[in-house]
């Protein structure tokens, strides 16, 4: 029912949150969007499911403290998910697009095989149906029990989005809070136009990792979406409320008729 | 002191390789025959040598990845035919880290990109210790492209921990830096051979390693993330290193049996430092090898051929948890 922010510690009504697009409504806060609640925030109406029927496996047999099948079975069941990610067909602003929606809730929004697998199936449709592409990034990079297999996804779709891109298609990117890693550091990073969600943190190693490294204290606007803008790796910070909107304007450059 | 487990071992047969040199002098100047002796000490080595490297876990093989006799890219390069370097990414600075360049291999033409770790701590200190900045991955984007405008096949030589993970390599967008190259070794219409000379860690390592054709060192490994941040990762603790390498199948066997490693070449009892030269020939044997049938391929067939090898690369299970399967 009720949710405490966790920034300014207000207690929410979870419909009221619900209706703000999950931006806690005294102090701006951004909470982590579920992905279909992020896939109902964008869409005008359908959304048709592509590759849900793949579902992860366990390659490396995998068990340390839990066997790998037994946390992804709970983040099944805690997140409603199958994957860390949802992808489809719908239509925003009256447009076709293909929309792929990564949620953190799930194995920290890891790519495993399957997130990999599912969006290769997106950018191969999107280019088939010569249609725009979005997709939400919020990932902690490559997921360590799929080991390898994980790592490859980067290959698979960085493949893809060439493909996909080489054909005059548009691909756009929303970086959502957190995004590092092996998501950042392959098809994210690599849309035409790359936006991202006011203060969410994005990088390549994980703020825990330099601070490790370097043995030091980093400021807190380093990795946000604003130190990002101000140091040319993006093309815009946009606040949740106005996304959609953006959206739908950006698609109409490249309209093509 | 060495923090590495094989240089660390390497000590227990120092006092043996100095007895049988010191025998070998003494037989020589002298006219008693002590060929049997030498023969038998030779032989206790052999075995000694079997009993520490024979079998290696993968923890044992990633130190010997790390060792610092072990020949790294600029040891392979020395061996090409030529070799002109080409510095810098045009925009900000060069990467020691990554060294690039025309080359010529056996009478061909080459674009080759290696990153490049030190053997010492000064020379680590130039080199970042292998790990690129965004800079690196810039100029090997840069060369990579110039390869296709040239139709000269890329060979690199993969071996780093993984990319920088600095304020600054953040500062200049690291994510972007490697997906555009993983983009540019994707698209490039030239034939691609990686071998994983080292230590293949991470995107940092992948971002070289996109190839038409992968070899690997016996020794060598390649993996998700460094055993180190794969353990600080999942239990918020480095010091688990080894248990995260134990799970990692980051080996070179267990790559060829997931279909992402081509070719396994197999190193001297010991490592590849014990015979560097003739690990470099066989390399570069290997490496020709496996240009010489792409060279045959047009540009569609090689970006066909290497589209479809990625896209295979993937396994899951259909609803309601039948078998594993394999993608298309």
């Amino acid at each position: 029912m009720w949710t405490k922010c966790p920034k300014c510690g207000e207690v929410l009504y979870r419909r009221d949150l619900a209706a703000n697009l999950f931006v806690c409504t005294r102090c701006d806060y951004h909470f982590r969007m579920k992905a279909y609640d992020r896939i109902a925030s964008i869409v005008d109406g359908e959304f048709t499911e592509l590759g849900a029927d793949v579902l992860p496996g366990d390659p490396l047999d995998w068990s340390d403290r839990r066997s790998y099948p037994a946390k992804l079975k709970s983040d099944r069941e805690r997140s409603g998910l199958s994957e860390s990610v949802v992808c489809g067909l719908g239509s925003l602003g009256g447009r076709r697009i293909a929309l792929g929606v990564m949620d953190f809730h799930f194995r920290g929004g890891t790519m495993g095989q399957v997130t990999g697998e599912r969006i290769t199936l997106l950018l191969e449709e999107a280019r088939r149906e010569h249609v725009p592409c979005i997709i939400f990034a919020a990932s902690g990079g490559a997921r360590m029990e799929e080991g390898m297999l994980a790592l490859m996804q980067l290959a698979k779709t960085t493949a893809a989005v060439s493909r996909f891109m080489a054909e005059g298609n548009f691909y756009v990117v929303v970086l959502t809070d957190p995004t590092s890693g092996g998501v950042s550091a392959s098809f994210a990073f690599q849309a035409d136009v790359i936006v991202a969600e006011s203060k969410a943190m994005i990088g390549f190693a994980g703020r825990r990792v330099i601070e490790q490294t370097i043995r030091q204290r980093l400021p807190d606007q380093f990795q946000t979406a604003e130190f990002l803008l101000e140091k040319g790796a993006i093309d815009m910070v946009v606040e949740r409320a106005d996304l959609k909107g953006t959206l739908v304007r950006l698609l109409e450059y490249a309209a093509h008729e | 002191m060495s923090n590495n487990l094989i240089v660390e071992r390497e000590r227990s047969l120092v006092e043996l390789e100095r007895r049988i040199a010191e025998l070998r002098e003494a037989s020589a100047a002298q006219p008693l025959d002590m060929s049997s002796e030498i023969a038998a000490l030779e032989e206790k080595y052999q075995l000694i040598l079997r009993e520490l490297f024979g079998t290696l876990s993968p923890w044992e093989k990633v130190h010997m990845a790390r060792h610092p006799n072990r020949p790294t890219s600029l040891d392979y390069i020395a061996r090409f035919d030529r070799f002109d370097e080409l510095h810098g990414d045009r925009h900000f600075r060069d990467d020691p880290s990554i060294v690039g360049g025309l080359g010529t291999l056996r009478a061909r033409n080459v674009m080759i990109l290696g990153q490049q770790r030190g053997r010492d701590t000064k020379e680590n200190l130039h080199r970042n210790f292998g790990m690129p900045a965004p800079e690196g991955y810039r100029k090997a984007t840069r060369l990579a492209r110039l390869a296709s405008r040239l139709q000269l096949p890329i060979v690199t030589f993969v071996d780093t921990k993984g990319a920088d993970p600095g304020i600054s390599s953040e500062e200049h967008a690291q994510s972007e830096a490697i997906a555009m190259c993983l983009q540019a070794f994707s698209t490039a219409t030239v034939p691609i051979v990686a071998t994983i000379v080292g230590e293949g860690g991470s995107g940092g390592a992948l971002a070289l390693a996109i190839a038409d054709f992968v070899i690997m060192l016996e020794h060598s490994t390649y993996s998700v993330a460094s055993p180190e941040g794969c353990a600080a990762i999942l239990w918020s603790d480095a010091s688990k290193a080894e248990e995260a390498a134990a799970h990692l199948k980051l080996t070179a066997d267990d790559l060829y049996r997931f279909g992402i490693v081509d070719q396994i070449l197999p190193e001297p009892l010991g490592g590849a430092h014990r015979n560097a030269r003739d690990v470099v020939t066989r390399t570069l044997d290997a490496v020709e090898a496996a240009l010489s049938p792409l060279a045959a391929l047009t540009p569609e067939m090689l970006l066909d051929h290497r589209y479809r090898k990625y896209r295979r690369l993937g396994e899951w299970q259909a609803e309601g948890l039948e078998p594993v399967r394999t993608a298309r």
